[in-house]
């Protein structure tokens, strides 16, 4: 039966895994997503799934783990954070060539140094071009149903993509909320089984993964990831409305919190995407067109989309919850570019927020919704919430 | 469970011709011998090194038998990996036949960087098989010094200078090290008799559980011999005891080949380049003196490890 | 996807959709290999001398020596052999004799 329960985020992102039932989890603890391989432990010691759950030595060899698994043909999951999730990078871009459907509960954390357990987006954006499918949750609920939804997507046969789920460390990851949950054998049937392309283990037609390929052909099996994320763009609606189905649940690649007639946009991910959207209404009920663009997926990014939502507006501010010293932020690099792309010159504030968990309040959205009014713009990032 | 050779012959070696390992490389050759007695159907797991490259150079590869290679450092977390989705998917009836699991990776990919992996995979106590084969260096990248090089061998990241005689610290004793995680087989051999390699190959992978064969292979450029001399220094590896040759099955120490007389150091050392500045200068009869003292200490330890005595016929 | 693809169609893929899923390739396809050309010494075998010990089958890096139902030694495949001389090393009959390759200017050993 479909039940309404209170769980933290990682708890339902570990039931999501008891439902999903995957043949092989490689895990490795981390703060803040260790709740997640501990709950699905308990599930493997009570028999509640038949999974190999693999204790690994370090998420290095969790994720290669992983990898090798998900080649051999087998179902794969897990779960990791910050740097964790730094130490895993060298495999990441090897499971996206292997076209490793793994599902990753990847819990936001920001990267050490200095060392500091709380949320900031710095470790999955180390990772934006590693060939991963990146979804951003705002809460519990949709850590829940986007782990589920995600095997549909990863496995894919015109995708065959590895895919981050991510929450909010702590703020998503620890809070306890009402998550509605689908019942075992509605999943069981959305998943189904894993078809594996040309999978290791078949001895009959043996395959050689990870060969040694230089100048003749590097750049053609490249090609063929862009394409597997160019097919995401166009399925990933399908998969969707087929979870829509059986869950009543659609999440859009793009949450579009009353933008259509906005006139001052905030484009946020993840968890601080709630505190916009209370300002929103807060200000829509003074009269100011505002609205709030949620980016649920990040890569592959859905530039026309953003584009479209963007561009009629009067003035955006994107808010990043990530640095890239020397640089632009990366969503506001990547809206930057959409809008460049499409032909539109929107006034855009760049904004810095909430790094090592530093809290986001009202207060500041309102702020950044009045500098757009005011068409206080400048050039150079902000930083939200700084002692300065 | 003798092995005899002739009734291989007609056997396919898991890896074909084709592949671009120097001529007279001892890694192919450790592969041949030592998965010529293995009947199961295998899955191979590569550390990156030399073997890796070289067999697999896209869009070519020289494996028969399904292949994997991720990273250098990880081996032991790749079979883990590929074992543990075999254990899944036989349990969920999606595989029927029994397969079995070899890891290959060079000293540099399994006593330095890999050894974690390894470890773990060891402990976790995964059915499966690693060989190192050991040449003693990082050759892939040109002959530099790993901690499998033996003392006072010339390397490029140790080279023996005018102050310094090439590398000075012992190498790493692994073979040990595997054998402290107590898994059920671990042995140390060298392609001087292709029995024995098939023998104890075939031992390791027969078992259940963790097992761990140790295989000394020349490198022809590294250790500077002429490439015709694969079989005769591995011969003298094991005849001058610069590399035992015994196995530790659960837990009991055993010499597996014992030399019939003393054979002195020298006659190992003296056709390699690599320990060329031994033979030359007014340090040349210390050094080797010394070299002889290690390998008396060494195999010592060995034999008390074994509880076992040694008479040669000097 | 799986079942139109082989060894001998991914042989040389001509452009990026060609390539197979993960860049995989297939079992044994070095086969098509000659690392033959490597070679400046050649190994002449004398089927009077050898006695068949297989030392040299069991020695030779690149499966070179051919042997025949019987598990005899009966050639060696030129297509492969590298030149190393390890076989004419381990020889107890000196029955593979090392000669240079400018002996044979109208035979490369090529199939």
């Amino acid at each position: 039966m479909p039940r309404r329960e209170i769980i933290s985020g990682n708890w339902a992102f570990a039931e999501a895994m008891r439902q999903i039932n995957p043949d092989v989890v490689a895990a490795y603890p981390i703060t803040p997503s260790t709740d997640i391989p501990m709950k699905f432990a308990e599930f493997v010691a009570n028999g509640k799934v038949d999974t190999n759950f693999v204790t690994v030595e370090s998420e290095h060899s969790a994720i290669t783990a992983c990898v090798t698994a998900a080649a051999a043909g087998a179902r794969v999951m897990t779960a990791s954070s910050a740097n964790g999730v730094a130490l895993m990078h060298e495999i990441f871009p090897i499971a996206a060539f292997f076209r490793n459907p793994i599902v990753f509960g990847l819990v936001n954390r920001s990267l050490g140094a200095p060392i500091n357990i709380h949320c900031d987006h710095s470790d999955s954006m180390g990772e934006r071009d590693a060939g991963w499918v990146h979804l951003y949750c705002e809460d519990a609920q949709e850590a829940y149903d986007s782990a589920i939804l995600a095997v549909r997507l990863a496995e894919h046969k015109d995708i065959l993509s590895p895919v981050f789920v991510c929450q909010d460390g702590f703020i998503t990851s620890h809070s306890f909320e009402a998550v509605s949950m689908l019942d075992d054998e509605t999943v069981k049937s959305f998943v189904g089984e894993r078809d594996a392309d040309l999978p290791l283990l078949d001895v009959d037609n043996p395959v050689t993964y990870g060969s040694f390929a230089m100048s003749e052909y590097y750049f053609e099996i490249k090609r063929q990831q862009v394409e597997a994320h160019r097919n995401v763009l166009k399925h990933y609606d399908s998969v969707a409305r087929d979870y829509e189905s059986v869950s009543g649940r659609f999440y859009p690649k793009l949450d579009k919190y009353r933008t259509d007639d906005a006139d001052f946009i905030v484009v946020v991910m993840s968890s601080a995407s709630g505190v916009v959207k209370d300002v929103v209404d807060e200000l829509r009920e003074k009269g100011v067109k505002a609205g709030c663009l949620r980016i649920r997926m990040f890569r592959p990014f859905p530039a026309a989309d953003v584009a479209e939502v963007l561009g009629k507006a009067k003035a955006v501010a994107v808010l990043d919850r990530a640095l890239s010293i020397g640089g632009t932020a990366p969503l506001s690099a990547e809206v930057k570019s959409a809008l460049y792309d499409a032909g539109a010159h929107v006034p855009l504030q760049s904004c810095v927020y909430g790094l090592g968990g530093r809290d986001f309040f009202p207060q500041h959205a309102m702020e950044i919704f009045a500098d757009l009014q005011k068409g206080n713009i400048r050039a150079e990032e902000r930083y939200i919430g700084l002692l300065e | 469970m003798a092995i005899r050779l002739k009734d291989y012959t007609e056997k396919i070696s898991p890896l074909s011709g084709g592949h671009r390992l120097c001529p007279g490389c001892g890694a192919p050759t450790a592969v041949h011998q030592g998965l010529m007695g293995i009947d199961s159907p295998l899955v191979v797991v590569n550390a990156t090194g030399c073997l890796e490259v070289s067999t697999t150079v896209y869009p070519f590869s020289a494996w028969r038998v399904p292949w994997i290679h991720t990273a250098f450092e990880n081996a032991g977390a790749g079979v883990s990996g590929v074992e543990a989705a075999y254990i899944a998917l036989k349990k969920r009836g999606k595989i029927d036949k029994d397969i079995k699991f070899v890891t290959f990776g060079g000293d540099g990919g399994t006593y330095d960087i890999g050894l974690q992996s390894l470890s773990g995979a060891l402990e976790r106590g995964h059915d499966f098989t690693y060989i190192c084969y050991n040449n003693q260096g990082y050759m892939n990248t040109g002959a530099q010094r790993s901690s499998a090089t033996p003392r006072r061998a010339n390397a490029t990241t140790s080279p023996a200078g005018t102050v310094i005689p090439g590398k000075l610290q012992r190498a790493k004793d692994l073979t040990a090290i595997v054998e402290a995680h107590h898994i059920p087989y671990v042995a140390q051999t060298t392609l001087f008799n292709a029995t024995d390699v098939a023998e104890k190959v075939k031992k390791a992978v027969e078992t259940p559980g963790p097992a761990f064969v140790n295989i000394l292979v020349p490198c022809v450029l590294f250790w500077g011999i002429d490439p015709a001399l694969q079989h005769e220094i591995c011969r003298l590896a094991a005849d001058t005891r610069f590399w035992p040759v015994y196995e530790v099955e659960n837990g009991k120490w055993k010499i597996t080949y014992k030399p019939k007389k003393r054979v002195p150091i020298e006659e190992f050392l003296k056709p390699q380049a690599r320990y060329r500045h031994l033979f030359k200068g007014d340090t040349s009869k210390a050094l080797l003196e010394q070299a002889q003292a290690d390998i008396e200490f060494e195999w010592q330890e060995l034999l008390d490890r074994c509880g076992e005595t040694w008479d040669p016929a000097d | 996807m799986k079942k139109e693809m082989n060894s001998a169609e991914m042989a040389r893929p001509k452009k990026w959709q060609d390539v197979p899923m993960a860049g995989v390739a297939f079992g044994a396809s070095a086969e098509a290999v000659e690392t033959g050309q490597w070679r400046s010494i050649r190994p002449v075998w004398d089927s009077e001398k050898c006695i068949s010990c297989l030392l040299c089958w069991n020695q030779c890096p690149d499966r070179a020596i051919l042997t025949d139902e019987n598990g005899k030694v009966s050639g060696i495949d030129l297509f492969f052999c590298k030149g190393c001389g390890i076989c004419a090393h381990v020889c107890p009959k000196d029955a593979i004799e090392m000669k240079p390759e400018a002996d044979f200017p109208s035979d490369s050993g090529s199939r």
